[in-house]
């Protein structure tokens, strides 16, 4: 169980950007996050996947802090693939960098064996984003915080991922924080949802 | 157009200039002892068809002897630019350690960058002894800052880059994002701010040479051949201090040309 207790962030003092924020991820659960630009939803990913400190408040794992080294149990994947993969590196050694998925796994995703010996300039943002979605989902890992990795794909591959998604969480019971703007989207993929307005959340 | 343009003319620069280089290598093999060679028959003779580039006051031919130091600069030159490129990469590795180190790293740089330069390489070369290695330890040493300086911000920058920081959150290594990442990415600044760094070091040397705190005064090197020739020049005997003076001036050119051609096309 991933929780969060009464977390406090900013990124300049005297202007809070989250307030004693607490919420609980379980396995196998999606939760949906909305709020508007600036309401601090992809700071609060960071911050349960331990990409950022709090000045308040602790992240948790079991009722354990956060392990500071080996694969991550909570992997965050970016709105931006480009932006998250190595410009230098090949797909394949992209997608490799953590496990080596199967060809069925590359399969269930999308990920075709071509792609594996391009860079990544040459994918476009939706076959990148498979890769990355791929790569996060390595053994050990237990969450997913998806930071609106939909939005800037178009309606089928939107539903492609999801779907590839849902089926590889349902069979390893993988807790998925999704978010998003799209209200839609998260009413579809969520059963519990909650909104971030002026540093709280508040259920919706 | 414009973007296989600066590479077409990194390209040109950089056949150019590895001519000049495998020529000046090729003529220390060419030349043997021609450089010291004397001919007291052929004292200070002007540029003529026997004497190319004319002769010095021992009679020793000064094609020969710009050759050679030419050569010696080089690769003074090249010596000084790669020590000084490893420690500006280093300084700059070590300063995104913390932000205690940043601070240290930025306060040395800062320091080294108030000095004049031609007078820390003084102090440092005649604390060395004077001699080859002694230059190239003192342009090394205060040749770094500029560099280190984009290195910091350039790794500092990379650090929070997303797929540097999911790299980590993989279980990789900082040792694995250190070698996998950053310095890969760093690669191309290397080795455009070393050949930016070299025609600054083979001037200085020569410099260093040329007040007498640098080579010794037995090998041909420009700045040797420059101070000698300061002593004839009210005679009349020009070439002594045009010729290598131009040679040194076209290597510094050449290589000044390419690195900026480089830095334009990677």
């Amino acid at each position: 169980m991933l929780k969060a207790r009464q977390l406090s962030f900013h990124f300049a003092p005297k202007v809070p950007l989250l307030q004693d924020i607490s919420l609980t991820l379980c396995a196998g659960q999606w939760l949906g996050l909305s709020g508007d630009s600036g309401a601090g939803k992809s700071t609060l990913g960071q911050l349960l996947a331990g990409y950022l400190a709090p000045q308040a408040g602790d992240v948790t794992l079991d009722g354990e802090a956060l392990p500071k080294s080996g694969v991550q149990p909570v992997q965050w994947l970016p709105q931006s693939p480009e932006l998250a993969v190595n410009p230098r590196w090949r797909v394949g050694k992209i997608l490799r960098e953590a496990w080596t998925p199967s060809d069925t796994q590359c399969q269930a995703f999308g990920v075709q064996a071509k792609w594996l010996s391009r860079f990544p300039q040459s994918l476009s943002g939706g076959e990148l984003q498979r890769v990355c979605v791929l790569r996060a989902l390595a053994p050990g890992v237990r969450f997913l915080v998806a930071d609106e990795i939909s939005t800037m794909l178009d309606p089928i591959t939107q539903v492609e991922l999801w779907q590839a998604l849902k089926r590889e969480a349902e069979q390893r019971q993988l807790g998925v924080l999704v978010i998003s703007h799209d209200t839609a989207l998260l009413e579809r993929l969520c059963p519990q949802r909650l909104h971030l307005s002026e540093g709280q959340l508040k259920p919706w | 157009m414009s973007q296989a343009q600066p590479r077409l003319r990194a390209a040109f620069s950089l056949g150019v200039t590895a001519l000049l280089v495998m020529g000046l290598v090729a003529s220390q093999w060419l030349l043997g002892d021609s450089p010291q060679q004397m001919q007291f028959d052929a004292r200070l003779a002007p540029p003529s068809v026997d004497h190319w580039l004319g002769t010095d006051a021992l009679g020793r031919e000064l094609w020969a002897r710009t050759l050679a130091g030419l050569a010696l600069s080089f690769w003074v030159g090249c010596l000084a630019a790669l020590l000084s490129t490893l420690i500006a990469l280093s300084l700059a590795a070590i300063a995104t350690l913390s932000a205690r180190l940043d601070a240290l790293v930025s306060l040395l740089i800062d320091t080294l960058l108030s000095v004049p330069h031609l007078i820390l390489l003084m102090l440092i070369a005649f604390a060395l002894g004077g001699g080859t290695q002694a230059v190239i330890i003192a342009v090394a040493v205060t040749h770094w800052p500029s560099l280190a300086r984009v290195l910091r911000a350039e790794l500092w920058q990379l650090r929070q880059a997303p797929y540097v920081r999911i790299s980590r959150a993989l279980g990789k290594s900082r040792w694995f994002v250190l070698h996998g990442h950053l310095l890969p990415h760093l690669i191309p600044h290397c080795l455009v701010g070393a050949l930016l760094l070299f025609p600054h070091a083979i001037l200085h040397e020569a410099a260093l040479t040329f007040l007498g705190f640098g080579l010794s005064p037995s090998q041909p090197a420009i700045g040797v051949l420059l101070a000698d020739a300061m002593r004839y020049l009210s005679g009349g005997y020009w070439w002594l201090g045009v010729f290598p003076g131009l040679g040194l001036l076209l290597m510094v050119l050449g290589f000044e040309r390419l690195s900026s051609h480089l830095r334009r096309a990677l």
